[in-house]
């Protein structure tokens, strides 16, 4: 009989060549969308430009200063990645995280609202779909609401969400939460639905000759195959429970928050402040899926790890 | 579980019997009219058998392991497991099923994979982990508990799913062509190991296979069947010793009831046309 216990494990050698393979066109793209974005800067701000060099009587102006200034703007209409970055620079590192003007500040309001409206959106979505996988009526009653839902614009239906809390007594982070919760239950249910249906014939038939009742056979069966399906759900549910916080923060003329943040650059015309708004969230939004990948990760090697 | 002491097969009392099928029927209701599985099936497996089911694909073998293990119901007949019906025979978990994919769960390791059902019938993590080392030996595996399906054979796969099929002490053992996605090599080593298992422990195996060789190599009792409808054409007894060798299949008798199985497969294929 054989007994070969040890098998090829990727050497070393392979890892680092895939990550050589990697890093290569990852830089190209980054590069490219930062040459496209000055370029844009350009292309833009140069009207506005042309017309501040005539208001200030300078005609002796050449195609350098022209990109030079385009690139210097107090409020272009697309600021250049620099002048971002330094206004990030500024909110974030420079400036006391009390202070109402710190973007960490913001991004930590909007943040509590999202993991808030994450953890019950990510409940409500598990639940359901637990209920329409095991009672077979749950799927046609339920299922088209959980769709019809989604059909709603959220701008639309968000303020409305507000202003029935707001009636009923709750206000800030609660009203804000749900909205995110309105948003991300959906993929979670969506996959879900598919992952507690995904065992094949012949593992429920062993589950069936063992004469395991319907909660083993959840836990040791549909659980496990399903996991994958919900952290593929799970990255998404959290990239679109931090929109939606956001979108919460835009109708209730909220204080604080990277969406009051964005309000309030559009009323002032503080462009370079919605840029670093919009930048912060996206790496924000980068930050939340990337840590429900780690813990995909530890999950998948403690499940065995190649699946 | 204790060994049978001696096998008089002449009158096995009712009593005796582990499977008692009589005037079986099971009929499928498709869109496209009744499909006939089974049609009047009468068999009878004494305690201490090895009996092979064989037959073309769609002669209901398959389908007839599955009402022994009530995971198909009979429409019409009456069948007992164990003296109970096949439901609460089930219940009883009076046997384990071994099916043609070694369906482990792949999240598991090998250990954890044989004592799912010892789990699930509450038993205590000591005495999990011994009768997974102790099943696990049985199969050739000790040393595999920590890994994960993946990281075996095919064959090494099959027998782990042997061992979880093992491990809660079932007296009767379904098989359906559990080696049939197996290379030949490991095929006859597998019959080898499973004849000398069976020899072993005593229990009563029900083997579905295609293969003739691996039939009348393994059993007491071939059942040979016929598809459109399923039914059994022929049952031949074999008496051979219980701790045969594959040299066996070199011999005339040997020959001779391979010759009887294939007379019989050729006869059921006559009557469909």
């Amino acid at each position: 009989m054989a007994s070969a216990a040890s098998l090829p494990l990727p050497a070393p050698a392979g890892r680092l060549r895939l990550f050589a393979f990697n890093a290569v066109p990852v830089a190209v793209v980054a590069l490219a969308v930062i040459l496209l974005w000055y370029a844009g800067a350009v292309w833009l701000n140069a009207d506005l430009q042309i017309d501040t060099f005539a208001r200030a009587g300078k005609t002796d102006w050449t195609t350098s200063d022209l990109i030079a200034a385009t690139w210097a703007q107090d409020r272009p209409l697309l600021p250049a990645p620099h002048q971002v970055l330094a206004e990030l620079w500024k909110t974030t590192v420079e400036m006391d995280i009390g202070s109402k003007r710190s973007l960490i500040y913001h991004s930590s309001v909007t943040l509590s609202s999202t993991l808030l409206g994450f953890v019950a959106g990510g409940l409500l979505g598990v639940l359901l779909a637990v209920g329409i996988v095991h009672v077979r009526v749950l799927e046609k009653s339920l299922l088209p609401w959980v769709i019809a839902s989604q059909t709603i614009p959220i701008l639309a239906i968000a303020p409305m969400i507000i202003v029935v809390l707001g009636a009923l007594g709750l206000k800030g982070l609660i009203p804000k939460s749900v909205i995110s919760t309105y948003l991300c239950f959906f993929p979670v249910t969506i996959g879900m639905v598919k992952g507690l249906r995904a065992p094949d014939l012949l593992q429920m038939d062993l589950m069936r000759t063992y004469y395991a009742s319907t909660a083993q056979t959840f836990w040791k069966l549909r659980w496990p195959t399903a996991l994958p399906f919900l952290f593929a759900s799970l990255k998404v549910a959290i990239s679109i429970s931090l929109v939606g916080a956001i979108i919460a923060e835009l109708p209730t003329g909220a204080q604080a928050g990277l969406g009051a943040r964005l309000l309030a650059g559009s009323y002032y015309g503080q462009t370079i402040q919605i840029w670093s708004a919009l930048v912060m969230a996206a790496l924000l939004a980068s930050l939340l899926v990337a840590l429900v990948g780690l813990i995909e990760g530890a999950v998948t090697r403690a499940m065995g790890g190649r699946r | 579980m204790s060994l049978p002491a001696s096998r008089d097969d002449t009158a096995p009392a009712p009593r005796g019997l582990v499977v008692d099928i009589q005037n079986l029927s099971l009929t499928f209701e498709t869109k496209d009219g009744p499909v006939y599985a089974l049609s009047e099936v009468n068999l009878e497996i004494a305690r201490g058998d090895f009996v092979s089911f064989i037959g073309p694909s769609g002669c209901g073998k398959t389908t007839l392991l599955r009402v022994i293990a009530d995971l198909e119901r009979a429409t019409a007949g009456t069948i007992s497991v164990n003296g109970m019906t096949p439901a609460a025979a089930r219940m009883e978990r009076s046997y384990g099923y071994v099916f043609q994919a070694a369906a482990l769960y792949p999240w598991r390791s090998i250990e954890r994979n044989v004592t799912l059902p010892l789990e699930i019938m509450g038993l205590p993590a000591a005495e999990r982990r011994l009768r997974a080392k102790k099943y696990l030996d049985l199969v050739n595996l000790s040393g595999f508990e920590r890994k994960f399906p993946w990281q075996l054979s095919g064959g090494m796969q099959q027998r782990a799913s042997i061992a979880r099929a093992l491990c809660f002490e079932p007296d009767l053992l379904l098989m359906d062509e559990p080696f049939g996605a197996l290379d030949e090599i490991v095929r006859d080593h597998l019959n080898e190991q499973l004849l000398r298992l069976w020899d072993k422990t005593g229990k009563t195996v029900v083997f579905v296979t295609h293969s003739i060789p691996e039939a009348v190599f393994l059993s007491s009792k071939i059942v040979v069947m016929s598809p459109r409808p399923g039914r059994i054409i022929d049952v031949i007894e074999s008496d051979f010793p219980r701790d045969r060798s594959l040299d066996i299949r070199e011999t005339p008798e040997f020959l001779k009831i391979a010759h009887r199985v294939r007379e019989g497969l050729r006869a059921g294929h006559a009557y469909e046309d």
